[in-house]
């Protein structure tokens, strides 16, 4: 035994010192080709959205292609975009607007059930737990058909409540909260019940004050989903005054095609900047949030 | 002993049993808005989506007639259908290895490096935090067949020009490849949090028992370690691709000659574009026992997951 460590370590002693080194150095110029090259393939459309969007029409169309630009023609681009055929800023505030409403009443609805889940004794509450596990394994593009025919039905088709609506409900919020919830001692509850808080107080100011790490997690989760979607907006949303940023994309592009690609890059430097701006503020929450959610 | 008990319990009843009814109550009165939503949104346009898929009904029809599984049997002899889902398939069958090996190959070499570790997850992950639909209409560009780099760069090579979005037998690899490119940072994620569960004094062991190359380390320690985490991203991986559908709807519209089709956009036209609601229902019924069955899959590694832990 001590005359195996001592080999083993006479080994490491005497092979080492040169070798060791030049192969450390080796392995690690390996290690960075590869990670460079990735970095390279991941970064080029980010970088090229970006040079081209301050490009003038004709250095973008000319036949030798040059990386950096030599007359800069970021404003008229950036003033195309936003004030051009598509409004841009618009479709920002659609986004904001659509993100805010189904991430406020998503909270609003799961916190409470997830608490009841968690810790109150009520009848049918494993039917609905049995439902929630469910309703994690269906995609929005299922009871899509169903739900346009109602809205149409209904004649709420081209509003904000048509794009918010099937996803008021997140069972994966109920989901989440839940397994969040039940850690909370039990002590603390019926000190507070002692106390003669309601159940309602219970949850909302003592329960919920625990659970922002969890509620943070989510919201980074819910936004940047909703930011994002266009299956269901492409659906319901025809109006273009009323399109999330990734619709207001394509109607752009509709509008722009072929014609003007400082003005295409410009505007899509403008929808990808507030998340991207967010994660690169908040990195840590955002690859929380986002992985998590794994699960989904 | 047992007599207190008795008596504790014999004074505690009106209390607890009132404490009962208030939690019941509490407890109903808190899920009634989530079960009304799920109800409203998840539960009733399932029975109706089942319910269509056996008629033949059109938005805006008059006479609706029962069809049985005359739908179904529609979309297994559909050659538009057929060839949406064998380029589904595709589509996944080159994403999966994609995305999970370059997630895996990143991870792997990103681990226990300390100055640009963070800076490298940084870009890895920055597609998936960005609209994928602005980002296709830029890489759309870049695969421009003359004004994109891409082939700038080809040209410049001397190779011929490649039409990526144009050429029927391009179109689904390039698809992938922006797939991939929008998935790894995602895995790269995951794996890296399965990697700092592996104790690293189990690597010290190995090297004292002979394992000297980072190869070596990897296929005795990380890879069998990893299992668990490998399977859950595949599974998730899986999911994704086979969901795909906004890069088809900006870029290629299924073209060029339904080269391109996958499932969920053959379900998005025949039901918000031609209207065939029924068929569509069919479709998507088929597009749900597909996602069962992933998610299936799901839990069975979730909980294989668990024994490992």
């Amino acid at each position: 035994m001590t005359t195996a460590a001592t080999y083993a370590g006479m080994r490491s002693v005497t092979v080492s010192p040169v070798r060791d080194v030049a192969r450390r150095i080796v392995s690690l110029f390996v290690v960075h080709t590869v990670l460079i090259a990735g970095a390279v393939f991941v970064l080029l459309p980010f970088v090229w959205m970006l040079i081209t969007s301050i490009k003038s029409p004709a250095e973008i169309f000319a036949a030798d292609f040059s990386l950096w630009p030599k007359h800069f023609n970021a404003i008229e681009n950036y003033r195309a975009a936003i004030f051009g055929k598509a409004p841009l800023l618009r479709f920002a505030l659609n986004g904001f607007i659509v993100c805010a409403g189904i991430l406020i009443v998503q909270v609003l609805v799961a916190v409470p059930c997830a608490y009841a889940l968690a810790k109150l004794r009520f009848p049918g509450r494993t039917a609905l737990l049995a439902l929630v596990l469910l309703g994690l394994c269906i995609p929005i593009q299922v009871p899509a058909l169903p739900l346009y025919m109602g809205l149409a039905q209904l004649g709420l088709l081209n509003t904000y409540f048509a794009i918010m609506m099937p996803f008021f409900l997140s069972v994966f919020a109920i989901f989440l909260f839940r397994q969040f919830f039940k850690s909370y001692p039990d002590e603390i509850i019926h000190a507070a019940r002692l106390d003669g808080m309601s159940e309602f107080e219970i949850v909302w100011r003592i329960v919920v004050p625990s659970a922002w790490p969890a509620i943070a997690a989510f919201a980074v989760f819910s936004i940047v989903a909703h930011w994002n979607d266009l299956y269901w907006p492409l659906i319901v949303i025809t109006d273009t005054n009323l399109a999330t940023p990734p619709l207001g994309m394509m109607f752009f592009a509709d509008a722009e095609t072929g014609s003007n690609y400082g003005a295409l890059t410009a505007a899509a430097t403008i929808i990808t900047a507030p998340l991207v701006i967010a994660f690169l503020i908040a990195r840590r929450r955002f690859i929380e949030g986002i992985t998590m959610t794994g699960i989904k | 002993m047992s007599a207190t008990v008795a008596i504790a319990s014999g004074i505690a009843p009106p209390r607890r049993n009132r404490q009962r009814f208030i939690e019941s109550l509490a407890g109903c009165g808190f899920a009634f808005p989530a079960f009304l939503l799920l109800l409203l949104t998840n539960l009733v346009p399932l029975v109706v989506l089942l319910y269509l898929s056996f008629t033949n009904y059109e938005l805006g029809a008059l006479d609706t007639k029962f069809l049985g599984l005359d739908n179904f049997h529609k979309a297994l002899v559909d050659p538009v259908f057929h060839r949406s889902l064998v380029n589904t398939f595709v589509y996944v069958a080159i994403v999966l290895p994609g995305a999970v090996g370059l997630g895996l190959l990143i991870a792997v070499l990103l681990h226990r490096r300390k100055r640009m570790r963070s800076f490298y997850e940084v870009v890895y992950f920055l597609p998936v935090t960005s609209t994928l639909i602005a980002m296709a209409t830029v890489w759309q560009f870049l695969l421009h067949p003359s004004l994109g780099p891409i082939n700038g760069v080809l040209r410049a090579l001397g190779v011929h020009e490649i039409a990526f979005l144009t050429e029927p037998s391009y179109v689904l690899p390039t698809l992938a490849a922006i797939g991939i490119w929008q998935l790894v940072g995602f895995n790269m994620v995951l794996f890296l949090a399965g990697l700092s569960a592996i104790p690293r004094d189990l690597y010290e062991a190995a090297e004292i028992d002979g394992c000297r190359s980072g190869i070596d380390r990897f296929l005795t320690i990380t890879w069998p370690l990893l299992g668990p985490t490998t399977m859950f991203v595949i599974v998730t991986t899986s999911i994704t691709a086979f969901k795909v559908f906004d890069t088809v709807a900006v870029m290629t519209r299924g073209g060029p000659m339904g080269a391109s089709e996958v499932l969920l956009y053959a379900i998005y036209l025949e039901g918000y574009q031609y209207f065939h609601m029924g068929y569509a229902a069919a479709l998507t019924l088929i597009f749900l026992a597909f996602v069962l069955l992933f998610s299936i899959l799901q839990t069975l590694v979730l909980e294989r997951r668990v024994h490992y832990g």
